[in-house]
This record gives structure tokens, sequence and C-alpha cells, in this order.
């Protein structure tokens, strides 16, 4: 039956008359469609006589050509050396030990190298002193490889040879001394007895010469402290691991605090020994690391800091300090950290942060009436000499026109300095600038002359790190541009024909060596000596300041400095990635994920959650699970910037944080510019500001690879226990083995009884394991890139991170604790009961505590026994080896990515795209320098097929052979993986647990030794030892 | 960037170039060499042996001389005679000087002074260990005169040749013979039947016409089930050789390219016996091999710069000494004035032997654990003028080795553990490769 229903499509068609509709019945497109536009224009269509026809023919031939050609493989060709270096053996990796000083980073390293490439940088085992590489350290070695260096020296972006670089600035330094003017260096701290004396000798042929030691983020206050008291520039050196109690006001010593390094020693006494582990109170107002790692954190402001550490020192050391009163709280804490460190005497130690003289003094003297043996006089820390004053002297007399010549090298002032358009406007009226630099930076684009300066790796040099401890620098690789050192034109400069190796040798030779050989020192990369070199004194021009040293003045000066009429205070910190920012174009840091916030490619200011709720900043998540944010605006003393906003669980009420080493704008490529600038609020080297905030809204979109903060009551992950337990109960108590039923009988998920799978036999040969101790872990990072180098794990990208397309086959999840404690989280989790109950209380248990607990724990591949991954895959990629590493086939795998979905650890990582060679990943796989870093034993993967951490396969397998090809059996401790080596903290161990002296076969019957979700039965080979916190107050 | 590197490669984007397959030559070509005999001259006055002076030449004399051609030292044919004519110098000069050099040029000899200030500076070593008979000896030897170059016998070719092409000319004519006899055989059948419908029309019987019968492929195309069978024939034959064709992509088997220079491992390995850890001296110790630097080419090429071994019309004389002279401007090298005048040129060997990038495989584990001769993979090298890939190098061809080859366990401290408590488990005296976990995935690939 046939309708007569009209149906209407606008009310347009009421309208008999209506044009529109008489149109749109002619046309379905009432506009023409500008075909034009991607088309091209008419006439070119028209000339041209390929026909569609033609374009189809063209298409399917150069298809089939394309395929036909794909059947036959290139020709590759093998290019041997004329003459072959005999040290060079192809195929087989040498090791150099140097030492990187680049004004931030002081660290003696192994570095290990392939057919002349340095690839890795290792930790220094010979080394006494520095001995361990941090995140930074690890990453530094693709530094070298950076496309943007500059490749040869310029005047004014003109290329120039040396020769007329050396006479036309030997001419202009002999006029600015002929006109009367200052020739002034500014340099980083070297820490370097060569190069001081190489400036002396500079200052004796040039007479006005002035030495300016700049610290990015200064360390003046400590060094001001430690000079007033000790007649010496230079840092207060500790040794955690003789101190059973610290606190810390202030002070992240387990990040970069007066030059870092500390952590290794700090964790020596982390682990329970014999019912013993050490006690950690740290007062802070940003969450830091060493925050993190507390045994008890006490969050505060800075002006509370400084009351706090006024009031430690009177109830420590005695005599009354009139000081404002705190919250109860803080005053109790405080008082218990008194009496700790009273009971504790010669074994505790007092740290602090806070850079005020007084402050520094005040925990010098508390340790001095401590008699702390871990503060060690006799070798003090070289690494941070410079002064604040000698460069706002600086930048005053350039814009006042005294200073002929400028200097500069290992520094950045343009990008670190808060006042950089003084110091741009002083650098106009100098007459010759020359800065030494590595990039096309914000200083060095402004100078006269681009010094191009080599990478570490390719110079010389000798740095006493401490006291009478020092450090050889030696080239690992020939220069790979037109380069040279700033000691090399010093030479020059003055006169000297000799090359900067000769003259270091000669030095050595005559001052430090004290007749030992330079080619073992030079061998083994470190030389304890009998003797010290004198520190040169790069402080003369600065009036000295009168300190009050005599006891308790100081703290009485500290405590009435507290002006606290500021709205927020800002603490400014660095990040253990990032650093002060010099290795800012570095991908790896880049993609670093902050210990903390687990966001990489990004600084932000961090704000408690109560602050922001008041100021209406919001982080919210999008519908894929990443992080977005609003912005704020930070203003100190007129300065405004802004800045996305973080909310830090943890982070003192009326105290925002913000990371140097971000923002920069030169030198680096466009997807490396991220952040911003905090030097630009460093104002008089405070890196705590009084600011205002204000909420500028916007959304900004960070990159984080944890998008959950809470452990949600789940213990199993995290296992935790508190010192007093752990010595006073049985295992089953803090450490219990899940239990399953068996014909109603709980039996422990580890029996074969309850086990779906036959049990391979692994007792015959190796059977690696990996054991992580929760309690030594800092969370420092090191491992992870070490675990970039060595396996060519790629740089993904921010926006990809946001995808959570990270790529790192290690990471280290950061879990923030609910309620308190972590305990505390367990028991409300135990007690929930009902729905409405489960519906209100779980959702409450996704937002961290304002102070929480903090764990970290690091998880890779768990190489699984029975692995879940294994059982999936449809190709029989993924494999299980008799030495109980889960192998991965990339060449078998067709990335259906089951594995992933089945693996209860989401360890497995696939690769979206193809990451090397590909411009639209632009960090260092896609150009021929920054592949020269790739790990020529592991295999580059290529898109569409999942990775996963092997074990460092490649060197256990390495290791094996070198044994067969030895004839000798493995000794305990050959046996390393790439996270395990770089561990200087003794967090990770890795060996052969049928070796059952191992340290790692002990580790596993250790009551500590838990697996990671042992419930699902998964047999991992991956241990975890329980983390432990020392509650007991005193 | 740092030049240097060892085994760069380079991808070329261009095709493979097409495998040259020269065939060698399966006729060895028969030469006869004219061995002009040594005569010894009658202007020596005392007569020494030039056969014991050859090998007294070669152990001392030949790092530095050379009969014809200047070196180190000076070329020595007829020095006797030539220091005779030119210096008035007897034999108890060259016994003076060949005994203790340094001592005569010391002495203000004038002659020792002026060959001294000749080379550079340059002593001879002396041997005092050789007596006066040895020196006449070795003096015998230098008087020899130049032999002939050989000169392949142009005479015998022929007879080469027509061995060859007998073995053919047998051939065709059995095939020959066998033609004939089928067209004799096709023409005795085509007359019978003629002779038979002759028969048959004589007796009146009616031959049946062919054109009403169905032709043979009508029937075939109407039978389904032929159709069918032979429809599924040809999609599997065709399948199978699809297969075939894919499963060869990326084998390069037999892969033999042209190299810059001509280096026959025939001569170096083969007929000189060099071991092949001279030269790819990484394999004992590293993952690579190895292709020998210029260096190592030169501790030989420095005192030898002429072939003078078997030659083929193909590979004569000329050729040979044309590529070591490649050798020479590679490296660098002035023979002339023997010393190295540049830094030289690295030469660009197009690789053979390519494993895919994800394979790790590890020469010394196989040479210096494992002790297998390199031939086991690389086939007679030592017979192969142009080197070619002997193994296919798939996975299957290293699986099956590893599934058939006992562990070297011998003296191997390493071993002695796991191989007795493995051997134990397995019940087996050896325990093969694959045994030892030599087929997990992990062990290649990672």
């Amino acid at each position: 039956m046939s309708s007569n229903k009209k149906y209407w499509k606008s009310v347009e068609e009421l309208n008999e008359n209506s044009s529109i509709v008489e149109a749109l019945k002619q046309n379905e497109f009432v506009n023409e469609i500008p075909t034009d536009e991607f088309l091209g224009d008419k006439e070119t269509l028209e000339e041209t006589s390929t026909t569609r026809r033609d374009f189809l023919k063209y298409v399917g031939f150069s298809t089939a050509a394309a395929s036909l050609a794909a059947c036959e493989g290139p020709v590759k060709k093998a290019i041997p050396y004329v003459v072959q270096p005999t040290e060079i053996i192809p195929g087989v990796a040498n090791y150099y030990a140097t030492t990187i000083a680049d004004g931030f980073d002081f660290a003696s390293v192994l570095v290990k190298t392939r057919e002349g490439r340095p690839i890795k940088i290792e930790n220094n085992a010979l080394a006494i002193t520095n001995g361990n590489a941090n995140a930074r350290v690890n990453a530094s070695v693709l530094g070298l490889y950076d496309s943007l260096r500059v490749q040869g020296p310029s005047k004014a972006g003109e290329a120039i040879s040396w020769d007329t670089f050396n006479s036309e600035t030997s001419q202009a330094l002999t006029s600015a001394v002929a006109a009367n003017k200052d020739i002034v260096l500014l340099t980083q701290t070297f820490a370097s007895p060569s190069t001081s004396k190489l400036i002396s000798e500079f200052k004796e042929k040039y007479g006005n010469v002035r030495h300016v030691v700049y610290d990015a983020v200064s360390e003046s206050a400590a060094l001001d402290a430690y000079q007033a008291k000790y007649n010496e520039r230079a840092l207060a050196n500790y040794d955690f691991s003789k101190a059973m109690t610290i606190v810390s006001v202030g002070a992240d010593f387990l990040g970069d605090w007066q030059g870092g390094g500390f952590d290794s020693g700090y964790s020596k006494n982390r682990v329970p020994d014999h019912g013993k582990m050490s006690r950690h109170i740290q007062f802070e107002s940003n969450m830091s690391l060493t925050g993190a790692n507390a045994d008890k954190r006490v969050p505060l402001t800075p002006s509370q800091q400084k009351t706090a550490l006024a009031k430690l020192y009177s109830q420590v050391v005695g005599g009354s300090v009139s000081a404002q009163d705190l919250p109860a709280h803080i005053e109790d804490a405080i008082s218990k950290a008194a009496s700790q460190l009273k009971k504790a005497g010669s074994n505790g130690i007092v740290v602090t942060g806070i850079q005020d003289v007084n402050a520094q003094t005040v925990a010098l003297e508390i340790n001095e009436y401590l008699n702390s043996k871990a503060f060690d006089k006799a070798t003090p820390n070289k690494t941070r000499q410079g002064s604040d004053k000698a460069v706002a002297k600086l930048v005053a007399d350039m814009k006042a026109g005294t200073v002929g010549a400028i200097i500069m090298s290992g520094v950045n002032p343009m990008y670190t300095l808060s006042n950089a358009s003084d110091f741009a406007e002083g650098l106009k009226k100098v007459d010759l600038s020359v800065a030494f630099s590595l990039k096309v930076d914000e200083t060095s684009s402004l100078t006269n002359y681009i010094a191009a300066a080599p990478h570490y790796l390719e110079s010389w040099g000798d740095v006493e790190i401490k006291k009478g401890h020092y450090a050889l620098t030696q080239p690992t690789i020939r220069p790979l541009f037109n380069t040279k050192q700033f000691q090399d034109a010093l030479l020059k400069w003055t006169g000297n024909d000799a090359s900067y190796h000769d003259y270091i040798k000669e030095a050595w030779g005559t001052t430090i060596l004290g007749g030992s050989s330079f080619n073992k020192a030079l061998h083994d990369g470190t030389f304890v000596g009998a003797i010290a070199t004198e520190t040169e004194d790069t402080t003369e021009i600065v009036e000295s300041e009168e300190v009050e040293t005599p006891s308790g003045n100081a703290a009485r000066a500290l405590a009435a400095s507290v002006t606290s009429d500021s709205e927020f205070e800002l603490t400014l910190y660095t990040k253990i990635g990032m650093g002060d920012g010099q290795q800012a174009n570095n991908p790896w840091l880049q993609e670093f994920p902050d210990p903390l916030t687990r966001t990489s490619w990004d600084n932000y200011l961090t704000v408690s959650k109560v602050d922001a709720d008041a100021l209406g900043l919001v982080n919210t998540h999008v519908a894929t699970g990443a992080l977005n944010s609003n912005y704020a605006n930070v203003t100190a003393n007129g300065t405004t910037i802004k800045v996305p906003v973080m909310i830090q669980p943890g982070q003192a009420k009326g105290t925002v944080g913000l990371a140097f080493g971000y923002g920069k704008t030169l030198g680096l490529k466009e997807e490396m510019q991220t952040g911003v600038n905090a030097y630009a609020l460093y104002q008089g080297f405070n890196n705590v500001q009084s600011v205002t905030i204000e909420s500028a809204g916007g959304e900004h979109e960070f990159a984080s690879v944890q998008l959950h903060n809470t452990l949600m009551g789940r213990g199993d992950i995290v296992k935790e226990t508190t010192l007093e337990i752990f010595n006073t109960k049985d295992k089953k108590h803090w450490n219990a083995i899940p239990v399953v039923s068996l014909n109603h009988v709980e039996t422990p998920v580890t029996s074969p009884d309850v086990d779906l799978w036959d049990e391979f036999d692994r007792s015959i040969g190796h059977h690696f394991n990996l054991s992580v101790d929760l309690n030594a872990c800092t969370g420092c990072g090191a491992c992870v890139i070490a675990c970039h180098a060595e396996n060519n794990v790629p740089v993904v990208g921010k926006e990809e991170v946001r995808r959570s397309r990270d790529m790192h086959w290690l990471r280290i999840d950061r879990y923030y604790s609910s309620e308190e404690s972590f305990e505390g989280d367990n028991d409300k989790k135990d007690n929930i009961s009902g729905l409405g109950s489960s519906l209100s209380e779980f959702s409450e248990m996704e937002n961290a505590s304002a102070n929480p607990q903090v764990a970290f724990q690091p998880v890779m591949c768990q190489h699984c026994n029975h692995a879940p991954c294994e059982t999936v895959c449809p190709v029989a990629a993924t494999s299980h080896g008799r030495q109980g590493q889960n192998h991965m086939a990339y060449n078998r795998c067709v990335g259906t990515r089951y594995c992933a979905n089945n693996c209860p650890y989401k360890v497995r990582r696939f690769n979206w795209f193809l990451y090397n060679g590909n411009d639209e990943f632009d960090y260092y796989m896609n150009d021929d320098l920054g592949r020269m870093v790739l790990n020529p034993d592991v295999v580059v993967r290529s898109r569409g097929v999942m990775e996963k951490c092997s074990m460092c396969i490649q060197m256990t397998q390495k290791t094996i052979l070198d044994a067969k090809r030895d004839g000798r059996e493995i000794k305990d401790g050959e046996f390393q993986t790439a996270c395990s080596a770089a561990c200087s903290n003794g967090a990770m161990s890795f060996g052969d647990i049928n070796d059952k002296s191992s340290k790692v076969a002990k580790l596993k019957e250790d009551n500590r030794m838990y697996h990671l979700l042992e419930s699902v039965g998964t047999k991992p080979n991956v241990q975890y030892q329980t983390k432990v916190r020392n509650t007991t107050e005193a | 960037m740092k030049k240097s590197y060892q085994s760069l490669e380079v991808n070329l984007t261009n095709n493979m170039i097409q495998v040259i397959y020269r065939k060698l030559t399966s006729n060895i070509l028969h030469f006869g060499f004219v061995i002009l005999l040594t005569f010894t001259t009658s202007l020596s006055a005392q007569e020494g042996d030039p056969a014991k002076g050859k090998s007294l030449f070669n152990a001392n004399c030949a790092a530095c001389h050379t009969l014809d051609k200047k070196m180190t030292g000076p070329s020595l044919r007829n020095v006797e005679q030539r220091l005779a004519d030119d210096e008035g110098l007897d034999r108890e000069w060259i016994y003076a000087w060949i005994k203790n050099s340094a001592g005569m040029i010391k002495s203000g000899d004038a002659y020792a002074n002026k060959i001294y200030n000749e080379y550079s500076g340059a002593a001879m070593t002396a041997f005092p260990q050789l007596s006066n008979e040895d020196i006449d000896n070795i003096l015998a030897y230098t008087a020899e005169e130049k032999k002939a170059p050989p000169v392949p016998d142009t005479d015998a070719v022929p007879t080469g040749d027509a061995a060859g092409t007998s073995g053919g000319v047998s051939n065709e004519i059995i095939l020959g013979a066998l033609a004939i006899l089928f067209i004799l055989l096709a023409a005795g059948l085509f007359l019978v039947n003629k002779t038979l419908r002759r028969f048959a029309s004589a007796q009146g019987i009616e031959v049946e016409d062919d054109s009403k019968r169905t032709p043979l492929w009508k029937a075939f195309v109407k039978n389904q089930f032929l159709m069918l069978v032979t429809a599924i024939f040809f999609l599997l034959a065709s399948a199978y050789f699809v297969f075939g064709y894919f499963m060869q992509i990326g084998i390069d088997q037999g892969y033999q390219p042209i190299q810059e220079i001509h280096f026959s491992h025939k001569i170096h390995a083969g007929d000189n016996k060099i071991d092949c850890k001279y030269c790819h001296s990484s394999a004992r110790v590293s993952k690579t091999s190895g292709i020998p630097s210029l260096n190592v080419c030169m501790n030989c090429h420095k005192s030898i710069y002429e072939y003078n071994g078997e030659t083929t019309p193909e590979y004569s004389k000329e050729f040979y000494d044309g590529e070591i002279k490649k050798l020479y401007d590679a490296a660098g090298w002035s023979d002339e004035d023997q010393k190295y005048v540049n830094e030289g040129t690295p030469v660009k060997w197009t690789r053979i032997h390519n494993l895919p990038d994800f394979v790790y495989y590890n020469h010394s584990q196989h040479v210096s654990v494992a002790g297998l001769e390199c031939q086991t993979c690389h086939g007679p090298v030592e017979e192969m003028e142009i080197m070619y890939q002997h193994a296919p190098l798939t996975m299957g061809w290293c699986i099956e080795c590893h599934r058939t080859t006992n562990v070297n366990v011998k003296d191997n401290a390493y071993y002695t553990k796991i191989h007795e408590e493995l051997s134990k488990k397995y019940g087996v005296d050896k325990l093969t490769v694959a045994q030892m976990g030599g087929l997990e995935c992990g062990k290649c690939h990672y």
C-alpha cells in the first residue's frame, strides 16, 4: 500500500516558491566544489598529457617494480682500516676510565667503546670518590653525538680557523691590557688543579685578569659558611654510610644537593642488617627524592625550616634561641629528632639545603658538636666553587664598561642568570667576548667568537673532586668536530706550545703523583694523593662580610632572619633527570620520567592539594587517561612566568616548587624545547622566593607515564613493614606467601600441588635471578638510562608518551599512600564492608594523602618461569630459556599484542612506529651521528613488534662466552645486567641462583624476599626484598 | 666524524649486482714449462752450490733483498760481478760486509758508507753465523741468469680442447643416432598405416572417418574429472614453484661478487697454505671474523711484489701483478721508493656473507670454543679463486648443525660440571649443541 505521507526536509519546503528548494533539487551541492584547490589549476591540468589511465599505469608499474626490487637484497660494503690500531679488535669493546666534570656533575666513570665509538657510561669500581654515574651522567654519552653541536670556531656566525681565532683573540687581549681594562674568565667549576695552574699563568701574563667561577645552581652560602669556619672554600663532605640517624632540613641529598653523589653511602645503612638500619627524618617543603625515602617526613615552609633548624640547634647543642612558635606537630617532630640525634651522638648527622650562610653554619656546628663520624673534614668536596657576589659584581662591572674581555667556558649565563638582560647589556660593552661552548646557545650566540668546545669524552682534563682525591679525564674518541678545549686556548694565549695532555702530565708529575705512575692513574681514572693542591682563591675581590661564628649566634641570626609575610614560598629545585639544564637537548633525559611526578618532557609548578583547591587550579584526566592541567602565573619581585600546575602530594601548604633546567630556547631541537625557564625567578641566587600565584586558566598537556598514584591497599605489590615488626615478628606476619584453597586446605601458591604447569628442571647450568631491594633503592633512575643505552630503547616523544606508548623496558613505579601510611591503606581496605562503603572508600583511596608515604619499585620483565605471555603467543615468538630468561624473538613476532594483554606486570612494549631512521621521531636514531651510540650487539627493533627487557641476555651470553674461551668457571659477580651494573646503591643484584654461594642465591632465601603478585603463580625470576621502614621514635 | 672504522657497512640502495658465476675452467690447461736449468758462471773463482745458496738466500736475505728489484736493500743479481766491475771490490769485501756491515761503516770504508747513506742510514743486519762457504753458495745463486718468464705452453692448449670436445661429440652421436632411429620408426609406422589402409580399401572395408570422432582435447575438456585433476595438478605445481621462489628470497648461496681487488683465496689459503686466522685474526676473540686491514696484507706484500705461481689465460701473471699494484695504491705504498707515501684509501670490499641484523653470530664461539674449521661453513675456501658464499646461511642450516654436532668440551673447565650433569640427564655420552640449549631463540636473537 502506497503511502501518501510527505516527509518534510525543512521548513523551507513550505514555501512553494523557495529558490533554495529548487536549487537543491537541481544540485546536490549548492556551491561548486572547489576542485581547483586540490587538483591544481585548470591550465596545468589541460596542458598535461598524462591521462587518468596513464596515471594508473604509472602507479601499477611502479608498485610492481618496487615489489620486484624488494626481492633482491642490498649490496653491503665492508670497509676495513688501512692501518688497524692495535688496541681495536672489531666486535670487542674497550673500556676507558675517565671523568665527567661539566660543572654540575662530577663522576669517575668507565666508558665502553666499540670500534672507537663511546657507546655507554658505566660506574668506575676502582674510584673511591664519586665512582657512580647518575642518570644524567649515564645519558651524557648521547650528548657527544648531538647533531646541533658547534662544529668549528666562528666569528659573528662566520666560520673561521683556529689560527685566525688565536691571533685575533690574542691581539684583542693585548689591547684590553693596553686599555687598562679587566680580562675576565667566567667559567664553570672546574675543580681542576692543572686548569687552576694554567689560569694563574694566564693571570701572570696579562695582569688584569679576574677568574669568576659561576655555578648555575649556586651553593655559595654553603661554601661561604665552610670557608668562614674552616678557612677553605669547599663543601662539607658527608659519608652517610657512617650515619645511623640522619636529620635533613631541606637538603635533597639523594638528589643534587651540594653536588650530589651521597646516595650510595646512604643506601648502605638503609638495608636492615642484624636488626639495625639508619633512621632518616626529613623536614622539607617540596616532595623531594630524599623526602620520599625518609622514614619520617615533615612538610613545612622554607621559613619554617629556618626556625626548625634553629630550634634543633638549641635542643641539641643548647643555648636559647628566640624563635617563633611552629605548629605543634612540627615542634614535636623537632624535639623527637633532637633527642634521637643526641642519643645517636657521633652516629648522627644534620644536613640542610637552606641557602643561607647562617643555616649552613648551624648545620656544621651541630655536626661539630655531635662529633659526627659521617662529617669528613679531611676531604671536603671541591665540586662547587662559584661565588654569587663575584658574579653579581661582574655583571655590574660589565655594565659599567670596565671589562675589556670576557672569556666564558662551560657557562650559559644568558640562560641561567635571572638578570640575563643586564648581562646582555653588559656584554655589548665588552670589546672581546668569547664563549667556549658545545652549542650555539643563549650566551654564545651573543658573543663575538664561538670557540667550539669538545665534549668531555673528547677532552683531556683533571679534577680534584675531593681534597686529595684526583681524577683524570681522557678522550675516548678522536674529536668529531674541529674543536679545541678552553685549556688549549689558555696555553696558546700564554705562549705555551705544549698540548694540554702534556701540561697535565707535567703538572701531575711535579705536584700530585709523588712518584706514582701517571699511566696507572690514567688507567684507573683516579688517584688518591697525599698532597692536596691549593684551591685557587676566586673570592679575592669580594669584601668578606663578617659571618658570625661564635656558637649559637648563627642560630640566633638564623631564627631572627625568618620573615613570614609572603603569600607563597617558592622553592626552586633541580630534577634528577635534567639537573641545571645543560643537557636539555638529550632526548633520553627529556623522556626520563621524574621519579616523583612520573612526568616526562616538562617542568611544572608543584602545588599542594589544599592550595590548588583554594586557587582554583586543577589537574584533570582526559579520555585517554593522560594528565592535563591549567596554568598559573607565578610572580616574584615583578617577574611573572606562566607555568603549568602539578598537584603534588606531600607539598607543604603555602609552598610551591619549580624545577630548573627547562625552557631553553637555543641550541636544542624543537621537540626538546619544553617547560619554562625557572632561572628567571632565581633572583639573588636564592632558591627560595616569596611569590604570588594566580590561576591563568588554559590547558596544558603533560606526558606522564604513571597515571594512578596509590596502591589501593594492595600490599602484595609493594610489601612493607616496620623495623620493629621485622625484628620481633615471624616472617609470616609481614611477608606471608599467599595461599589458595586446595581440597579445603590452605596451600601456599608456591606449592607444586596448586600449579597448573609442569615444572622444568632448571637445576643444571645457569639460572639467572635479579633481586631488587626496595630498601636500598632510592628511585634515582640511573638504571633506567643505563637500560636505554644498553638495549637501544627508542625515544618516542611527548605525544606518544601521552598515549602511554613509552618504551622504557625498566620503569620505576612510585606509589603514594592514601592514608598516613601504606599500613593504614591496608587496614582501610580490609575494613571495607558492603557496597556503599566500598564505593565511597575505594574512590577515596584513589587520592594520595597530603603527606603520604612513598614507595619506589623498579619493574622490568619478571621473566616468569610460568609466563602468561608465552602461552598466548600464536607464533611462538616469546619462549622460555633454560637459564630463566624469557626470550623475545623480534623477527618472529607478528605484533598481535596478546602477550602484552596477558602480562600481569605490564612490562611489554609495542613498537607502534618505526622509531629509527624516521624523521617523524627527530631525536637521535634518525641521524648518522646519533645512531653511533647504538649498541651493535642488540637489535634495533622495527615497527609492529613487541619488545621487553631481555635480562640483558647479550651481557650474560658474553660473560659465558668469555669463560668458555678461557676454559674456566664463572665467579659470582661476573654476571651483570645493565641495571644491576648501573645501580651504585646495591639495590639490584644479579646472578646465578644455581651457584649456591652467589649473593643472589642467598637473597632468594632471605626472609624479606617476595615475588611481585605472587598469588598469580607466575614464578618470576625477579625477586623483591620487602621494604622496611625505621619508624622507631626515640 | 671519526674516520677509522672497521667494517663500516654501507647499505647501498641500488639493486644487488648480478651474481656473476665465473665458471671455473674445468679443463685445466696443461702448461709445459721450459725450465732453464741452472748453469754456473765460469767467471767465479770459487764455485758454490746455487741450490744451497737459494735456500740460504730465502732464509736470510729475502726479507730485504730480491735478485732483480731494489727493496729494503739493493737487488743482488750478479752482485759480485757488478761490485767487481764498478767498484773494484772483491769477494773478501763481501764476506766482511755480510758478517759485520756496521763495523765496516765505522771503519770508514768508502763504498760501505756510500751504500749506507744511499739507503738512508739503514744498516744491514750482521750475519756472523754465515760461513764463507755459505756466502759462496749465496753468491752462486745470485750469479744465476734470470729465468725466462713462465710462458704458457700454447701447444698444449689444443690438445686440452680436443679432449674436451671429443666428449661432446660422443654425446651428440648418441643423440643423433637416437633421433634418426625415431624418425625411421615414425616413417615405418606411417608406411604400415598407409599400407593397411590400402589393403582395407582394396577389400572393401570402410575406414571410419576421423572427422566424425571427437577430438581428443574436446573429450578431455568434457571430462570433468580429468579437468579437475589437471587443475589440481597445475595449481599444486604452481604453488610448489611459487613457494620455491619465495623461499629463496634473501638466500644468496653462491653469491660471488666481483671485488675491487681480485683477491684469490686459492693462492693464499690453498697454494701458500696461509692460516685463515693469520689474516682473519679477530675470529679468535670477536664476533666478527674481521676483514684484514691493509697493513696485514703489507706484512707479506712489502716483499711479494709479483706473482710467480701458476697462471691461466684468464688470470695471467700481468693480471695478478696488476692486482698487487692496486693493493699498493690502496695502502699508499710506493714500490719504487719502498715506503709509504700517503695515507692510502680503504678498500670497499663487497660483503659476501650477510646474516640478517636480528641474528647474533659469534665467530669466536665457533672457532675458538668449538674448534670448528672455517671450511665447515665457508666451504673449500682454499680452492676458491673468487670467494663465494658456500652455505645457504638459513636458520634451518644453523639448526641442523646444532642438532647434530657435539659440544667440544675437551679441556674446558667451563663445561665440566654442566656436561656431566646434563649428559646424565639425557643419558648420552656426548651432548649435542641442541641439548646444551643451542636451539633456544634467545641464544641467537636479541
